[in-house]
């Protein structure tokens, strides 16, 4: 599965809303749409470390790295080109 | 032994195991009455690696994993729920979070004090006005020049009366919520120790008041902004995670005193166990602290792999033992009767104590929501 599935996939095992409607695009800001809990960006960030093998910096816990599908493949391609 | 704990971490546990048998337990009424948790206590536990315990060896730590870590605290948290509650703030909320987002200036320094027992710290979240809706903080900084300006007031802080610094959460102008670290001795920092509580007694638990504290920059932990986010929502887990086993620990401690009890005390000519409304409550005790010690160690080994759901197995742990542990103790104090209503006896002490655990790190019905959340996307049947 390629990175932005795993993650999609991902962050709608963890939506706190259930409509039909529920549905973000690459670009949506997951957290401004109220789609997840304030616990979700921990167990996103523990998801992308254990799943992609590297642990994020504080330099790159700006919460925008984190907003947007986009921006989370983003970050992760820049970490396995950094390897 | 545990079979998810190796053989170093299963002694380390045993002798936790010998040392709160000797050194705590015979102290934990005291403690309790006096409000006091002796320093020469801390230190000794400080000694053995005891405030570290889950922490890397480099920064003075046991190395324990979560599981063992869990077991560890279970055996400090059966002999006195003050000096485990010394082990959660100091190793859990603060020590894990550091390890996790601190600069390595900040960790070289703190950490290894803080293992020793030389600097005890406090995390300031709580405050008069915002307890469960922990984003709504009202204490506030701004920034001048190379250092921020903290003015507020926080409340129900453990060991803040006596800590050496405190992570304080604060909020800006524009809702951003960071945190700091606050040393004692700057100027405009007062704590006032509170007395009257229900549990905890002995936690040195204080209001902090924080008067234009200036900070240096380079005392933010973790990001700008990132203090909910990361710093609180990490402390919280990890808290979480000691507050779910000292909940197995308190109705492990309180089945024991039930069962000793009700095998001594002899009413209408039989002892107590032997009638059977006495032996329902017994076993309904035995299978909830089995069970709840299950919570815990299943809540631990998905901490060890890292797992994202450890946070919401976590919070499954914390809801249930903390319910069981309120549960238990209640029974515990029914079968001793009048002895169970006077500090004579552990069992209102450990009674006090349980109920405190459905509040702190998070209520019970904060938690049933992130479990319910939890359950209605993992439970959704696909059609």
């Amino acid at each position: 599965m390629e990175i932005k599935q795993k993650i999609r996939s991902f962050i709608e095992s963890n939506l706190v809303v259930f409509e039909d409607e529920a549905v973000f695009t690459d670009d949506d800001h997951i957290f401004q749409k109220g789609f997840v809990n304030s616990l979700f960006a921990m167990k996103l960030l523990s998801y992308i470390e254990q799943e992609f093998g590297f642990t994020v910096s504080n330099e790159d816990l700006d919460i925008a790295n984190f907003s947007t599908l986009n921006n989370i493949v983003k970050l992760i391609e820049k970490h396995k080109q950094e390897a | 032994m545990i079979a998810q704990t190796s053989a170093s971490a299963a002694q380390v546990v045993e002798e936790a195991k010998i040392f709160a048998g000797r050194e705590i337990r015979p102290l934990a009424g005291e403690i309790d009455v006096t409000g006091e948790l002796p320093r020469s206590l801390i230190n000794k536990m400080g000694q053995l690696g005891y405030l570290s315990a889950s922490w890397p060896m480099e920064y003075g730590g046991l190395g324990l994993d979560p599981v063992a870590y869990g077991l560890f605290t279970e055996q400090i948290g059966k002999a006195c729920c003050n000096t485990r509650a010394l082990i959660t703030v100091q190793t859990s909320l603060l020590g894990e979070t550091m390890l996790r987002f601190g600069t390595v200036a900040q960790k070289r320094y703190w950490l290894p004090q803080m293992a020793r027992a030389e600097k005890l710290g406090a995390f300031a979240l709580s405050e008069p006005n915002v307890g469960s809706d922990a984003k709504s903080v009202q204490t506030t900084y701004r920034k001048e020049g190379s250092h921020y300006i903290l003015n507020g007031s926080k409340k129900w802080i453990s060991f803040a009366a006596i800590a050496d610094f405190f992570v304080v959460i604060a909020a800006d102008s524009g809702g951003q919520i960071t945190s700091f670290i606050v040393e004692r001795g700057r100027e405009g920092v007062h704590t006032i120790p509170m007395s009257g509580m229900l549990g905890n007694r002995g936690a040195h638990i204080a209001e902090i008041q924080l008067t234009e504290v200036r900070i240096p920059v380079e005392n933010v932990l973790g990001i700008v902004g990132g203090g909910f986010t990361y710093i609180v929502s990490t402390a919280l887990d990890h808290g979480r995670y000691s507050i779910a086993w000292a909940g197995a620990a308190i109705a492990g401690e309180a089945l024991e005193a039930m069962v000793a009890y009700s095998m001594s005390r002899s009413q209408f000519g039989e002892k107590l166990y032997q009638y059977q409304l006495v032996k329902g409550l017994i076993g309904d005790a035995v299978t909830k602290v089995h069970a709840a010690r299950a919570l815990c160690i299943a809540a631990g080994v998905v901490r060890k792999n890292g797992a994202a759901e450890a946070v919401d197995e976590t919070a499954i742990a914390k809801y249930f033992t903390s319910k069981v542990a309120v549960e238990v103790t209640n029974d515990t104090v029914q079968i001793h009767g009048g002895n169970g209503c006077h500090s004579g006896y552990p069992a209102e002490r450990l009674f006090r104590e349980a109920k405190v655990l459905e509040i702190i790190e998070g209520t019970s019905q904060i938690q049933q929501q992130v479990i319910s959340q939890y359950g209605l996307r993992k439970y959704a049947v696909k059609k």
